[in-house]
């Protein structure tokens, strides 16, 4: 295979790393916090009570900041399946594409329509067609998480199609399967939790600093109720979520399990490890640190006698648990491309004999087709990167934990109303909300390292998929991408930064606040 | 109910829904020609703020119509999608970041603290006003002087040749620059001259738009001294390119064998063959004559929807031109004619395509809502009152 061009797959992974973890530095705050918004407007329709149209709309103006840069991120996202996986857009188009145009038709223009009036219409419409409207940004924008999340989670678990010989590509044959998919559903729930999770450290993090400042009070406790209780259960379903997300990928993507675990000899009461550290060779880890008995094979399997396969057991095979070695996978998958090829070559031929034959062939070893890609190349190319996953994987889990005592605290406080003048609760406010962008890169990072070599589990690896362009093209690209979201981030920061201080002048305790 | 089609008259449903979408695209590009206009008709900074709110309350609709153009082409003609995508790399790139550009201009520019200043983020606008209009319409060009690229799907079969596994090659280094070069029938001039036509129509649309949302005479008398310039050099280049497609060969499909052929004049046959596109053609055109008659003769600020469903016709028949009648809609012209892309050869299977035709089903109840919202936004014409009562103007 010296026929692959590493480092155009390298590079072509690091654009799409690179703008698809630009465009989630945005997303979530704009999936939590347009409901958290939806929420605040609906208690002020309610209560007809001013101090809360002030607040919707002084997080409005955050929301619009942080929206006009998510959208000018994701444009790229899906134009890149086409411009540097071009492959991929062929061999799964025909299923892959649905969920992007659905996410056009049903979310997009809902999102953009609706958002108009939410933020021009105060004056134009009534109160109810107002509210009716930014409920429709939020549930639009959340319809469009649910296509393109699905999309995903088929990738990592595709379902829901057959392959065509003839077109030499797969094709679905089953709509809602693909929808449905276990690994799909748990990944939207498990994302958009985790959004309005961030959301709301984000509300209660800049409301504290209002706190601190003893600026706009009323607003910011008024503000911190709502993300506290919107945040506290978000993240008690995102813990849900996490845990059925693991049960998934044990399922479907034992390496990945075996990566975020740095679990190399895989063992029945296999370890958890709670904290720890990776050392040994890239594809041989040895991790240190407090594991906890049984407990992977139980999160797993919900079972602790379960056999949890290691990286050893995936790349060079383990008979007593029935287990192929990667070399034996190879060696089908290179049976079943050579198959598909001598029945297109029957075909085109006219000999319908030798045709059936290749494509029993063919079929009889599809699920091992991807793996062919990697014939006379060392078995341990499939291995993921191990250290990041891992790191990844505990960082992720340690600050959900954390999270989750972080909501039952500021429940607690903001209920008592005793937040005021807890200044170490106030600061570690302001400091969770770096750590909750940290969690939701290193989620995406568990998700999209863990499953490499894959773009679509099994059957295509990276170096199939990608674009026939110069390595220096796409260089050139990541270059400018980097540059310009760079750009934009540092406005986008200023502008955030400039609106909340400016608020303190705006809004002082008396006009935002009120009596109410 | 879409089970029952075949799936030829599915591929024709959704090449007629992907046409309708980039039919509208067009329309909507208006945003992108008013951006062009900004300093052009604003002279005071409060009267550029007008002109920048008259569009930023619409921008979306452009940019949404424009990813679900996208999504919908791939859906559909998944190997359009990848071929195109993938091989005119550097053309769709330049498109993309334009579109960047915009999507966070409007939010930023009078910002406080916006770090680029409000005057970058302006040229930003313009940037991305040129660049789409310009490059889209060469884009669309080639869907009639056709590309330098090359499909074989038995290149993901092969493991062992010098070759990456891919199967759609882009056969020039330029990766769809080159459109604007190629001198093989003059493929250049014609593409050129549509993506010039389409950056004249834009600013023509955009200045109806202005003339019938806002309300300012200065801003209204400087439309009107520009909308006559503008509509000339728009007639120049699309008459131009419109009468020379007529004369060129075309890409022909053999309805038996499948094979892909030149045949002379094969644009006007398609026109001569399916009346119905002609129709379609001719009332599109007189419709976009009938907007302008009645802003520039008529003096009456209706002429931006004349125009409008004048564009969206127009564009639409030149899609079924392209399309339909037996053409590859997107044809190679490097050595092989039959990695030319046709609607049968490129589209999704039968199954995805009911699917999908069934999703299809909600775009009326997206444009009634689209309609009723822009009504509503609409009811009254944007005054610098009006944008500095507002709580959010950009």
């Amino acid at each position: 295979m010296e026929n692959i061009d590493w480092g155009l797959v390298d590079w072509s992974r690091a654009q799409f790393a690179l703008t698809a973890m630009y465009h989630w530095i945005f997303v979530p705050l704009t999936l939590g916090l347009s409901f958290l918004i939806a929420i605040m407007e609906t208690i002020y329709v309610k209560t007809g009570n001013p101090a809360w149209k002030k607040t919707t709309k002084f997080w409005m103006t955050l929301f619009g900041i942080n929206f006009a840069i998510g959208v000018a991120t994701g444009i790229i996202l899906e134009f890149e399946f086409g411009t540097n996986w071009s492959n991929y857009s062929w061999f799964v188009g025909d299923i892959f594409g649905a969920p992007l145009a659905i996410e056009g038709i049903m979310a997009f223009f809902m999102e953009s329509t609706f958002i108009a009036i939410m933020f021009f219409g105060w004056q134009k419409v009534s109160k109810k067609v107002h509210l009716t409207s930014t409920w429709l940004v939020a549930i639009g924008s959340n319809l469009s998480a649910l296509w393109i999340l699905a999309a995903n989670g088929w990738m990592q678990n595709p379902t829901g199609m057959q392959f065509n010989p003839d077109t030499v590509r797969n094709e679905m044959n089953n709509f809602w399967e693909v929808l449905f998919n276990p690994a799909a559903i748990n990944k939207f729930l498990h994302t958009i939790t985790s959004a309005y999770v961030l959301a709301s450290i984000f509300v209660i993090g800049v409301s504290a600093w209002f706190l601190i400042k003893k600026r706009n009070t009323d607003f910011a406790k008024k503000s911190m109720i709502i993300a506290s209780v919107f945040g506290f259960f978000s993240i008690l379903y995102t813990i849900g979520t996490g845990d059925g997300s693991a049960k998934v990928v044990a399922k479907y993507q034992p390496m990945k399990l075996a990566a975020i675990e740095g679990l190399y000899e895989g063992s029945t009461e296999a370890d958890l490890v709670a904290f720890g550290f990776v050392g040994g060779e890239k594809t041989k880890p040895e991790v240190s640190g407090i594991k906890l008995p049984g407990m992977l094979s139980w999160l797993s399997f919900g079972d602790s006698k379960k056999f949890v396969p290691g990286i050893k057991d995936l790349v060079e095979g383990n008979p007593d648990q029935g287990i192929l070695s990667y070399n034996e996978r190879i060696e089908k998958g290179k049976l079943s491309i050579d198959a598909l090829a001598e029945y297109k070559n029957a075909m085109k031929s006219g000999d319908t004999e030798n045709a059936e034959i290749a494509l029993t062939v063919f079929k009889d070893n599809f699920e091992h087709f991807g793996y062919g890609y990697y014939f006379g190349k060392d078995p341990n190319l499939l291995v993921p990167n191990v250290k990041l996953s891992f790191y990844s994987f505990h960082i992720m889990v340690i600050l959900g934990a954390f999270f989750l005592l972080f909501f039952i605290l500021t429940f607690l406080y903001s209920f008592k109303n005793k937040f005021q003048g807890k200044n170490w609760l106030l600061w570690l406010s302001i400091w969770t909300i770096p750590l909750v962008y940290i969690a939701q890169q290193t989620g995406w990072i568990v998700a999209e390292v863990g499953r490499q070599p894959w773009v679509i589990q099994d059957l295509m690896p990276n170096i199939a998929a990608v674009s026939q362009i110069d390595k220096s093209t796409v260089q050139i690209t990541f270059f400018l991408f980097f540059a310009v979201f760079t750009a934009l981030l540092i406005a986008e920061f200023k502008i955030m930064f400039t609106q909340i201080k400016k608020a303190k002048d705006i809004n002082t305790n008396e006009n935002i606040g009120g009596t109410n | 109910m879409f089970e029952n089609l075949s799936h030829l008259a599915l591929q024709e449903y959704w090449w007629v829904i992907v046409s309708l979408l980039g039919a509208l695209l067009v329309f909507l590009l208006f945003v992108q020609g008013g951006q062009t206009l900004i300093y052009r008709l604003g002279k005071t900074e409060g009267e550029q703020n007008i002109l920048v709110n008259a569009l930023g309350r619409k921008w979306e609709f452009t940019f949404t119509t424009l990813v679900t153009f996208g999504g919908a082409f791939f859906a559909s003609f998944p190997l359009f999608y990848s071929t195109s995508f993938g091989g005119a790399y550097w053309v769709w790139m330049a498109i993309l970041f334009a579109f960047i550009l915009q999507a966070v201009s409007y939010e930023y520019r009078k910002k406080p603290n916006n770090f680029l200043g409000t005057k970058t983020f302006d040229a930003f606008l313009f940037i991305n006003g040129l660049l789409a209009t310009v490059l889209l319409g060469a884009a669309v060009s080639t869907f009639f002087t056709g590309s330098a690229f090359s499909v074989d799907k038995m290149n993901l079969l092969n493991l062992s040749g010098n070759k990456m596994p891919i199967i759609s090659s882009w056969e020039t280094p330029f990766h769809g620059l080159e459109a604007v070069w190629t001198t093989a029938h003059l493929a250049f001039l014609q593409n050129l001259a549509l993506g010039l036509a389409v950056f004249f129509l834009s600013r023509v649309l955009a200045l109806l738009y202005f003339q019938r949302i806002i309300d300012n005479t200065e801003i209204i008398n400087r439309t009107k001294k520009c909308l006559k310039l503008n509509t000339v050099l728009f007639l120049v280049f699309f008459l131009f390119w419109l009468i020379r497609l007529m004369l060129i060969d075309g890409f022909a499909v053999n309805p038996d064998t499948k094979e892909v052929f030149m045949e002379p004049n094969k644009y006007l046959h398609n026109l001569l063959e399916r009346p119905v596109i002609l129709a379609i053609l001719l009332i599109g055109v007189v419709g976009v004559l009938l907007g302008l008659f009645n802003s520039i003769i008529k003096n009456k600020d209706n002429g931006i929807w004349f125009a409008g469903v004048g564009t969206v016709l127009t564009v639409l028949a030149l899609f079924f031109i392209a399309g339909f009648n037996n053409t590859a809609f997107y044809p190679s012209t490097f050595g092989d004619l039959q990695s030319s892309l046709t609607i049968e050869n490129s589209s999704s299977s039968h199954f995805t395509l009911t699917a999908m035709s069934y999703v299809s089903l909600l775009v009326p109840f997206v444009l009634a809502y689209i309609i009723y919202a822009w009504r509503k936004m609409d009811k009254t014409k944007i005054t610098e009152e009006e944008i500095n009562s507002d709580s959010h103007s950009y």
